[in-house]
């Protein structure tokens, strides 16, 4: 162990000290002080001031520190000391072991392939995701086609202005095409971000509750989809419809995809933990689902300015497939594909 | 883990139900004690304070903004849909959406992993296995909040304001918050359901001073000449076995914070313990001196192993 002690002063009050545990203390203090400064610098976020010494000699104090804590424990009975010391050991302990990597290098681990993982290890909650999506759609298109009464449950008043169940093809396609409001699109775009990040939000944390709530928020809004689809089709205008939809809808629905799948994957551990603990399995789970949730709100901005923009602008239906398909194809390709043969070090 | 840190003389919380080991990736266990549910949702109101104060404070700049472009260009400008007024709309969303999401967020990423309310009450946000406090596990705790506090908020505020709100969706939204801001209070680590994905835990933060060497006066008295040390009083072994290390450890904190009047009533209980006569002597010296003596034999003990809990166990 290091001993910093110089100065003749403190070596003198060493040589007096009448007990082997004030000796051992004395001989250390030094150490101790040193790193309670550089430890009380950090957390009053000045560590950039810290000099390369300081920062290169943290671990090692640290250790140090850790071993006279076991010491004084073992062998010393002064309480204030070793109270001093176990909450330097503890603040010390969260310097050390605290969020390393700074936020841009953990955007780019992000990037690089830890957010294509994360997807990757939930995909069975994906294909439950993507099957209750579907079923909420053909059940909405089913109901609504039965008795055109539902379409008012399903939907909310402030869509349903003109696509009502039998509204003429002209006011449909007007809504599909219309091209008078082009002004306010940043406002509306950062609307729409800002509203379906809290649904795609919402979708994942009631995934706590076993799932269920999950996968009906999940079904409700796909079943509204359906519906929709439904008035169209009614005029045959389906083809239009999705296009109007794919340029967006591909970006937005996948991500709401993942988030239900996120919501389930939560779920879906707690009620079934395996060989591990509730506890561990809800963190484990959880933490995965987080990484996949910092995605959907990237995927929501995306969507976000799709729907604001793009589909505003762009009034041509096979060129709304292109871009719809373009965004699909991206995000599977980036998911499933990208970084696979990568080895994988951890996030 | 070691038998003797866990022992509860060793540890000095105010409620010793909160008292946790957490060991460290050293192997070296490390006490912690749980944030108090009062802390916690002291630390909660501060932080909502703050955010909706920063969000009064962004409507006022951006009502300011619109407003001195109003008296500057007139206002026609204003109105035009793509004007300033949808700018100023894109920044005001966007801001809110960051508020709400991104303030915790933000704050218990960085070092000392606690909110602004958080660091006014002393408390931080931990790794619940000892491991490092990773990004996603700050993600997760934050992203259950919204379902936990702002989605039922937002709705019953939202329901009040639109008049659409039945007594039964007050009732309903009011116990939803309740059963989420209760949950921490019947578990015993004090978990918020957020904690529980996370696994993270709320703990107190310790923030203590070294103080100096107990009883430094009571120094040995060195004699150059043969270099073996004497004290100015001397106690026998017998005066030495009445106290254990409890009664050491009440008579350090006289010693580092006692007023002359206990010093004295302390002096006089020991001397009639140990059957001498409190003389007029400097108390303080005399109390160092029985400090250091007590000190080196129960120190002597422990070395071979031997602890002595307090006056009621058995002599070492």
């Amino acid at each position: 162990m290091a001993n910093m002690v110089t100065d003749p002063t403190a070596e003198q009050a060493i040589e007096n000290a009448a007990l082997k545990s004030d000796r051992f203390r004395l001989e250390r203090e030094a150490d101790w002080v040193r790193l309670e400064d550089i430890v009380t610098k950090m957390e009053k976020g000045k560590a950039r001031r810290l000099s390369d010494d300081d920062v290169l000699a943290l671990p090692t104090l640290y250790r140090t520190l850790l071993s006279s804590l076991s010491i004084a424990r073992e062998s010393s009975l002064d309480a204030g000391l070793i109270d001093y010391l176990e909450g330097l050991a503890l603040r010390s302990y969260f310097m050390v072991y605290g969020t390393q990597t700074s936020f841009g290098q953990w955007l780019k681990g992000f990037f690089g392939g830890g957010w294509s993982q994360s997807i990757r290890e939930i995909k069975v909650d994906i294909w439950i995701a993507l099957f209750v999506m579907i079923a909420g759609t053909l059940i909405g298109y089913v109901l609504v086609a039965g008795d055109s009464d539902w379409y008012y449950a399903l939907v909310p008043g402030n869509f349903a202005d003109t696509r009502v169940p039998g509204a003429s093809e002209a006011a449909l396609r007007e809504t599909l095409f219309s091209t008078k409001e082009h002004d306010g699109l940043g406002v509306f775009a950062a609307y729409l971000f800002s509203n379906n990040a809290q649904v795609a939000i919402l979708a994942f944390a009631l995934g706590f509750a076993f799932a269920v709530p999950s996968i009906l928020l999940l079904i409700h809004n796909m079943a509204l989809l359906g519906a929709m689809v439904w008035v169209f089709a009614q005029r045959d205008l389906t083809v239009e419809f999705i296009g109007w939809l794919s340029i967006h809808g591909t970006t937005e629905l996948f991500a709401i995809l993942l988030a239900g799948a996120a919501g389930i994957h939560v779920g879906r551990s707690i009620a079934f933990p395996g060989a591990k603990s509730h506890l561990k399995a809800a963190s484990d789970a959880g933490k995965r689902a987080a990484l996949v949730m910092a995605g959907v709100v990237i995927m929501l901005i995306c969507a976000g300015l799709l729907e604001g923009f793009a589909r505003q602008l762009i009034n041509d239906t096979g060129l709304r497939y292109l871009v719809g398909g373009t965004m699909l194809t991206f995000w599977l390709v980036y998911f499933f594909v990208f970084g696979r043969s990568r080895v994988e070090t951890g996030t | 883990m070691s038998a003797t840190t866990t022992d509860p003389w060793t540890r000095r919380s105010a409620n010793p139900k909160l008292d946790r080991v957490m060991v460290s990736p050293e192997g070296v266990p490390l006490n912690v004690t749980v944030a108090t549910a009062g802390a916690r949702a002291g630390a909660l109101t501060l932080d909502i304070i703050i955010i909706l104060g920063l969000i009064l404070g962004v409507t006022l700049l951006g009502l300011l903004i619109l407003w001195g472009f109003e008296s500057a260009f007139g206002e026609g400008l204003i109105l035009e849909e793509s004007g300033p007024l949808s700018v100023v709309a894109v920044l005001w969303i966007i801001a809110v959406f960051l508020f709400r999401n991104a303030y915790f967020l933000y704050f218990e990423l960085g070092d000392r992993a606690a909110t602004w309310g958080k660091r006014a009450v002393g408390i931080r946000v931990a790794a619940r296995d000892g491991g490092r406090l990773t990004a996603e596990a700050v993600i997760a705790r934050n992203i259950i909040r919204d379902i936990e506090l702002f989605l039922p908020l937002m709705f019953i505020t939202s329901g009040e304001a639109e008049g659409t709100m039945t007594d039964f969706t007050a009732w309903a939204g009011f116990l939803w918050v309740l059963m989420f801001l209760l949950f921490p209070v019947f578990n015993k680590d004090r978990l918020r359901c957020g904690d529980l994905i996370a696994g993270t835990w709320v703990i107190q933060n310790v923030k203590r001073n070294l103080g100096g060497v107990v009883a430094p006066s009571a120094e040995a008295i060195a004699d150059p000449a043969t270099g073996t040390t004497t004290t100015r009083y001397e106690f026998s072994d017998e005066d030495l076995s009445v106290y254990g290390e409890y009664e050491l450890q009440t008579l350090e904190s006289v010693l580092r914070t006692g007023t002359d009047e206990a010093l004295e009533t302390v002096t006089s209980s020991i001397c009639n313990k140990i059957g001498w006569e409190p003389g007029s002597g400097d108390k303080r010296i005399f109390l160092e001196s029985y400090y250091t003596a007590l000190r080196a034999k129960l120190e002597g003990g422990m070395r071979f192993g031997k602890r002595r809990k307090d006056k009621y166990s058995a002599d070492i």
